[in-house]
């Protein structure tokens, strides 16, 4: 045997425990996923395809298309409100902040992720209630004459999903922060830059990597989420995952389900492709 | 070295085994709705009898059968279901046949035996064991009881924005259909599109759609005043923190939820899963699991009456049984299309 086939053999063993990994707990359920999705439901059988009448209806029934595009709006939504404000906590932790505290401040920053996810969206549905400490305050300041409704709004889902996001965004900005160096800036002010223009110009084209993956996740983990939308929505619009679990919760439709699944993943790719030019984490 | 390996994993699962078999002689696999998963209903059965009863929840029938049809027979041995249910389930095959005599029903109340829908061609699959009311639960503090005397008052005007819709669209259909004069039973396809604009309507007049818990929320913190398919099932467990918090049966009807109990087809405990059953319809399981900590509900047995306290029994209106189970109606027992065309109807009023 030449050594060239030997190396083969030696790297294709080495791969074989990730790529069996990949076929077993992706492939293959993405696999069955697809052939469900082209099943369909008669009466409560599940009677199996191929038949692709419920992407047809996924794309012509509008309660069925609204939700794909109240999840994309949420999503994008989120996605901008929560860089616009990571990018300057990530900048202030990493460049006003000495360094000895830094670790301190990111550790404020995540803090609300060591509690559980649906504790914290139900804390917000209190917090934001007619009768919680922000309505409160508002009127007690004579800033609104009376409670306005934020629970059971998108608001209250996009402010939930927010404050979740911000910190996930503020973690891969401010890792992308830290490694750029400081001469890029004084480079650019010895050139003349004033200090908005080296921001603007230098430093936050160079952080793009970390936006761009930040913003990536942000989309990915918003789009698919269940819980914030469904606790703070007040189910007064449906996002693709309440549908979802509409199907299987209440009709046991899993053929639907998973054409609504596939048409989720499908979402995620496409956004996926869009970024794939920055998500090369190596850079971040 | 594989044996070095193994050697602690293999402790580790004997000590884990030996462990689960110190807590417990044998296990019973229910598949139950949330009120059956309270300890204090457990706890005196597992004792009793030196079993773990291992408990499931799943929520609406759909989803109970689909975790059927994908389990393996003996996987499950109790299962509770919707008493209008219990006929297409046993029929689909997943319900074992209760040898007579095995609960005795005299002192049930005489409504809630419901033979005919506990059974199939003569043959018993199941047994009545709790029920309740969805109807209107509402905040007495900040609406005029008077108001709750007719259903019409949702559509009012005079509530907009202060009431929460039940996110079960069997109830809730069935009550906007009895305030279009629609029995339960005539909920057909035709009689969907009668209802489809009351419906919207009532949604534009609602504050949220939401869940048990979501409900319980926006009703205790003053967020919602009404909620249309509430009962005493969901006002009774927030009694003690606020009192103001009522129910009623309008003039129109309500309707009646009754949740049935039998032993899942394929059990290899079959005498465990019909003791449990024995007792959970008992004086004393049937107490126990009307004041669950999950939900509240009437004991199907009348002889809980001699085990719940006044305080209790006056929270579950005892007194007026027989008055409100002479204006209540049974759920909608729709068949498949019709259940298909109610939910597209849901969830088109959910995304309206």
């Amino acid at each position: 045997m030449s050594l060239e086939r030997q190396e083969k053999r030696h790297g294709a063993a080495l791969v074989a425990p990730a790529l069996l990994w990949a076929v077993a707990f992706f492939v293959l359920p993405f696999a069955a996923m697809v052939a469900m999705s082209t099943a369909k439901m008669v009466g409560r059988e599940i009677v199996p395809g191929p038949d692709f009448g419920n992407y047809i209806r996924i794309f012509t029934e509008p309660p069925l298309t609204r939700a794909i595009f109240v999840s994309l709006e949420i999503t994008a939504i989120v996605t901008i409100l929560s860089v616009l404000l990571a990018w300057p906590l990530a900048w202030i932790i990493a460049t006003r902040v000495p360094a000895k505290w830094q670790r301190l401040a990111l550790l404020l920053a995540v803090l609300p992720f060591w509690t559980s996810y649906v504790v914290r969206s139900y804390s917000w549905a209190l917090v934001l209630g007619e009768k919680g400490i922000v309505m409160n305050t508002l009127v007690g300041l004579h800033i609104l004459s009376e409670p306005v409704q934020i629970m059971a709004t998108r608001t209250a889902t996009v402010i939930g999903f927010t404050h979740f996001f911000v910190m996930l965004l503020t973690l891969t900005i401010y890792s992308n922060l830290v490694q750029l160096s400081p001469n890029y800036a004084r480079a650019a002010e010895d050139l003349g830059a004033s200090r908005w223009q080296v921001i603007r110009l230098v430093i936050l084209p160079l952080t793009l990597p970390g936006v761009v993956t930040g913003a990536f996740l942000t989309f990915v983990l918003c789009i698919g989420d269940y819980i914030t939308p469904q606790i703070l929505g007040g189910n007064n619009e449906l996002t693709l995952p309440q549908l979802i679990m509409l199907q299987l919760g209440r009709r046991g439709d899993y053929p639907m389900a998973s054409a609504l699944s596939v048409v989720l993943m499908a979402m995620v790719t496409l956004a996926y492709a869009g970024c794939a030019r920055w998500l090369k984490m190596d850079r971040v | 070295m594989p044996t070095q390996l193994f050697a602690p994993l293999g402790a580790a699962a004997a000590l884990l085994l030996s462990t689960t078999s110190l807590q417990a002689a044998g296990e019973l696999n229910a598949l139950i709705w949330c009120d059956h998963a309270d300890p204090a209903l457990l706890a005196p059965f597992e004792e009793a009898h030196d079993v773990r009863v291992n408990v499931k929840e799943y929520e609406g029938t759909a989803a109970g059968v689909t975790i059927l049809e994908q389990s393996r027979p003996g996987d499950w041995d109790v299962l509770v279901v919707d008493a209008v249910d219990v006929g297409r389930v046993a029929a689909a095959g997943f319900l074992a046949p209760l040898p007579e005599g095995t609960v005795d029903t005299s002192s049930y109340f005489p409504d809630l035996v419901m033979e005919d829908h506990n059974s199939v061609d003569g043959v018993t699959y199941a047994v009545t064991e709790k029920f309740g009311y969805n109807t209107l639960a509402y905040n007495k503090a900040a609406v005029d009881p008077a108001d709750m005397e007719s259903l019409g008052a949702l559509w009012s005007g005079k509530y907009d924005g202060k009431i929460a819709i039940y996110d079960y669209y069997l109830p809730v259909l069935g009550l906007v259909g009895l305030q279009a004069g629609i029995d339960t039973a005539g909920l057909d396809t035709a009689a969907l599109e009668t209802i489809k604009e009351p419906l919207m309507a009532l949604k534009a007049a609602s504050r949220q759609v939401s869940d048990v818990v979501a409900s319980q929320t926006a009703l205790a913190t003053g967020e919602v005043d009404i909620l249309i398919g509430g009962g005493e099932w969901l006002t009774a467990v927030l009694n003690a923190e606020n009192a103001d918090l009522d129910w009623t049966i309008p003039a129109e009807g309500g309707l009646l939820w009754a949740q049935s109990i039998g032993v899942v087809a394929g059990t290899e405990r079959e005498e465990l899963a019909q003791e449990f059953i024995r007792y959970i319809t008992s004086p004393d399981g049937q107490a126990r699991l009307a004041t669950s900590s999950c939900y509240w509900g009437m004991p199907a047995n009348a002889a809980a009456a001699d085990v719940l306290s006044d305080d209790e029994k006056a929270i579950l209106r005892w007194d007026d049984q027989a008055d409100y189970l002479a204006r209540a109606q049974l759920y909608p027992v729709p068949d498949a299309e019709t259940d298909a065309a109610m939910q597209d109807l849901w969830t088109e009023m959910l995304q309206n």
